[in-house]
C-alpha cells in the first residue's frame, strides 16, 4: 500500500507542541492541588441539604443532581467503596468518561482539585473537598462471578447488577452503563503494570464532595472492591448528602487549577450559555 | 513497510481467510467468527491501532477495558491476556505479540476530548471516536456503544503515583498481533489520525488486518 508520510518539519513542530503541553500538565498541576481535605469532615448548613440518602452495604441509589448543586459521599464508618457512575440529565448519550479523565489530566489519581470529564469534553463533577485521596478509575467493581469465587458460598449483592439496576430504573439499559470511578479505594500500579491495594484504610470517616457543573442522572453502587483484602463480605452504609452549593468564585480551585480544566469549563460554558 | 512474518505453519499470506489494508486514519470493521484468528499488523512501526469488539449476536455485550484489566489484574495487553466483555466472558484471547506494549486505559481521541487536551483550535481534526462513530453506525449502532478500547501498540505508561502519558511507541514496522476468537465477534477499528501526541510518532500510517480459519 502506497501511503505518503508528514515531513519531519511537520512532526516536529507537532512534537514541540505536545511537549510544551505534557510539560505543563505534569508539572504545573500537581503543585497548584492543596492535598486531602482535613478530617473531619465540616457540618453542611442544614438549609443547604436537599436530600440525605443512607445507603445500606451492597446496595445502590441514584439521583438527579443540577448544575451547581453538590453531593457528598461520606463513608462513616469505613472500609467501604462506592461506584460511581453519570449521565447528563438532558442527552444520556453523554456520561462520564474517566479514560479521558485521567489521560487529559495527565493522571490517574483524582483527588481535590480534579474535575471529572464527560466523553464530550465537558466537566460534569469538580472534586471540590477529597480526605482520601485514594481513588481507582481503571480497574472497574465487582461482579456477580468475582463476588462468586471471592466470598464462595454467601449470597452478595455486586456492583454490575447494582448498576444496572439503576440504569434501568432510569429508563437506561446496560449499554447505557460506562466505566466507573471507585471512591475510596487505594489502588495503585506497579511499574510492570499490576495491580495492588494500598494496605487497610485506616480513616474512617473519609469524604469525597463533588460538584455538578451541569445537569446529572448519578448512580452510586456500594459494594466491596474486588481488591478489597477484607476476605468476609461486609460492606457498609454510606451517607450521601445532596445539598446546595456555593457559587464558584473566579479563582475556583477546580477551575482554574490546570488549563485542561480551564479548556473543559469553556466547552461547559458553549452548552449553558 | 516490512514482509510477512509467519507466526505458524499453519497460518501463510496465501492461506489467509481475510487480507485487509486499512489507509492511514481510516476506520475499518469486520466479522471474526469463534477459533478464527486475527491478526492486527502495525505495517510500518509506531501506529496506534484504537479496537473494539462486540458479541456478534448481541451488540449490547462488548468489550470491557476495565473488566479486563481486573480479570488480569493489569493495566497493560500482552501475551495470554483475556479479552473480557462487560458480560464477564472472554471474547478473545492474545496469542502472539511481537510489540510487548498496549494500553487500554486512554481511550480513544475524539474531537471533543482533543478541544480540552491541545486547545480548542484542534477541534476540526479528524478523531478515532468519529471513525468508530461512523463505523459502528453501519451496525446500527450510536455514540453511546462506543466504549473504552484497547489501543494496540500504543505505549501509555503509568508511574506509580498514577502519572500517566502518552509517549513514543515502541513497535517497529511489521509488529503484530494475534488473538483467536472465543465467540463470534465483530472487530472494530481505528487507524488513529491523532497528530498532536506521540501515539503514532505524529505519522499516522497504513495498518493490516489478517484472518485465518482455525486449525482443527
Amino acid at each position: 500500500m502506497m501511503h505518503v508520510r508528514r515531513s519531519p518539519e511537520e512532526i516536529a513542530a507537532n512534537r514541540a507542541r505536545y511537549e510544551e503541553h505534557q510539560k505543563k500538565g505534569l508539572e504545573f498541576a500537581p503543585k497548584a492541588l492543596p492535598g486531602p481535605s482535613p478530617l473531619p469532615a465540616p457540618v453542611i448548613e442544614a438549609a443547604a441539604i436537599i436530600h440525605q440518602e443512607i445507603v445500606p452495604g451492597g446496595w445502590y441509589w441514584s439521583s438527579k443532581l443540577l448544575r451547581g448543586e453538590a453531593i457528598r459521599i461520606d463513608q462513616g464508618e469505613g472500609n467501604s467503596t462506592v461506584a460511581l457512575v453519570a449521565w447528563n440529565a438532558e442527552d444520556t448519550s453523554e456520561r462520564i468518561n474517566l479514560v479521558d479523565t485521567a489521560k487529559v489530566q495527565w493522571t490517574t489519581a483524582l483527588g481535590k482539585g480534579r474535575v471529572i470529564f464527560s466523553d464530550m469534553g465537558r466537566v460534569m463533577f469538580s472534586m471540590i473537598e477529597d480526605s482520601s485521596g485514594a481513588h481507582d478509575c481503571l480497574m472497574g467493581g465487582s461482579t456477580a462471578a468475582s463476588n462468586a469465587a471471592k466470598y464462595p458460598g454467601e449470597k452478595t449483592r455486586n456492583t454490575r447488577d447494582n448498576l444496572i439496576l439503576a440504569a434501568v430504573k432510569l429508563g437506561l439499559d446496560k449499554r447505557d452503563i460506562p466505566g466507573i470511578l471507585n471512591l475510596f479505594a487505594p489502588v495503585r500500579l506497579a511499574e510492570a503494570g499490576g495491580f495492588a491495594w494500598q494496605g487497610k484504610r485506616t480513616n474512617s470517616g473519609d469524604y469525597v464532595e463533588l460538584r455538578a457543573e451541569m445537569d446529572m442522572l448519578v448512580a452510586f453502587s456500594n459494594c466491596p472492591h474486588p481488591l478489597d483484602p477484607d476476605p468476609t463480605y461486609q460492606p457498609k452504609r454510606v451517607v450521601i448528602t445532596r445539598y446546595k452549593a456555593a457559587i464558584p468564585a473566579a479563582d475556583d480551585l477546580c477551575r482554574t487549577a490546570t488549563a485542561e480544566a480551564v479548556r473543559g469549563f469553556e466547552n461547559n460554558a458553549l452548552m449553558q450559555a | 513497510m516490512s514482509d510477512f512474518i509467519q507466526t505458524s505453519p499453519a497460518r501463510s499470506l496465501q492461506n489467509a481467510a481475510q487480507d485487509h489494508f486499512i489507509a492511514a486514519e481510516a476506520p475499518w470493521s469486520g466479522l471474526v467468527r469463534k477459533g478464527q484468528t486475527i491478526r492486527i499488523e502495525d505495517s510500518y512501526g509506531q501506529q496506534a491501532i484504537d479496537t473494539l469488539f462486540y458479541r456478534a449476536d448481541d451488540f449490547s455485550e462488548r468489550y470491557s477495558n476495565q473488566d479486563t484489566m481486573r480479570m488480569q489484574g493489569a493495566a497493560y495487553i500482552g501475551i495470554g491476556t483475556k479479552i473480557m466483555s462487560n458480560e464477564g466472558n472472554v471474547m478473545l484471547t492474545m496469542t502472539a505479540d511481537s510489540c510487548g506494549r498496549h494500553d487500554t486505559s486512554a481511550g480513544a481521541c475524539s474531537c471533543e476530548s482533543n478541544t480540552v487536551r491541545f486547545g480548542h483550535g484542534t477541534k476540526y481534526l479528524h478523531a478515532c471516536r468519529d471513525n468508530f462513530v461512523l463505523e459502528v453506525s453501519k451496525h446500527g449502532m450510536g455514540k453511546r456503544d462506543i466504549v473504552p478500547n484497547i489501543n494496540f501498540f500504543m505505549n501509555v505508561p503509568i508511574k506509580p503515583n498514577g502519572e500517566m502519558t502518552i509517549v513514543d511507541g515502541i513497535s517497529a514496522p511489521g509488529d503484530y498481533v494475534e488473538l483467536i476468537a472465543e465467540m463470534d465477534v465483530l472487530c472494530v477499528i481505528s487507524n488513529c489520525p491523532q497528530i498532536n501526541n506521540p501515539c503514532n510518532g505524529f505519522d499516522p500510517t497504513p495498518i493490516r488486518v489478517l484472518i485465518w480459519d482455525g486449525e482443527d
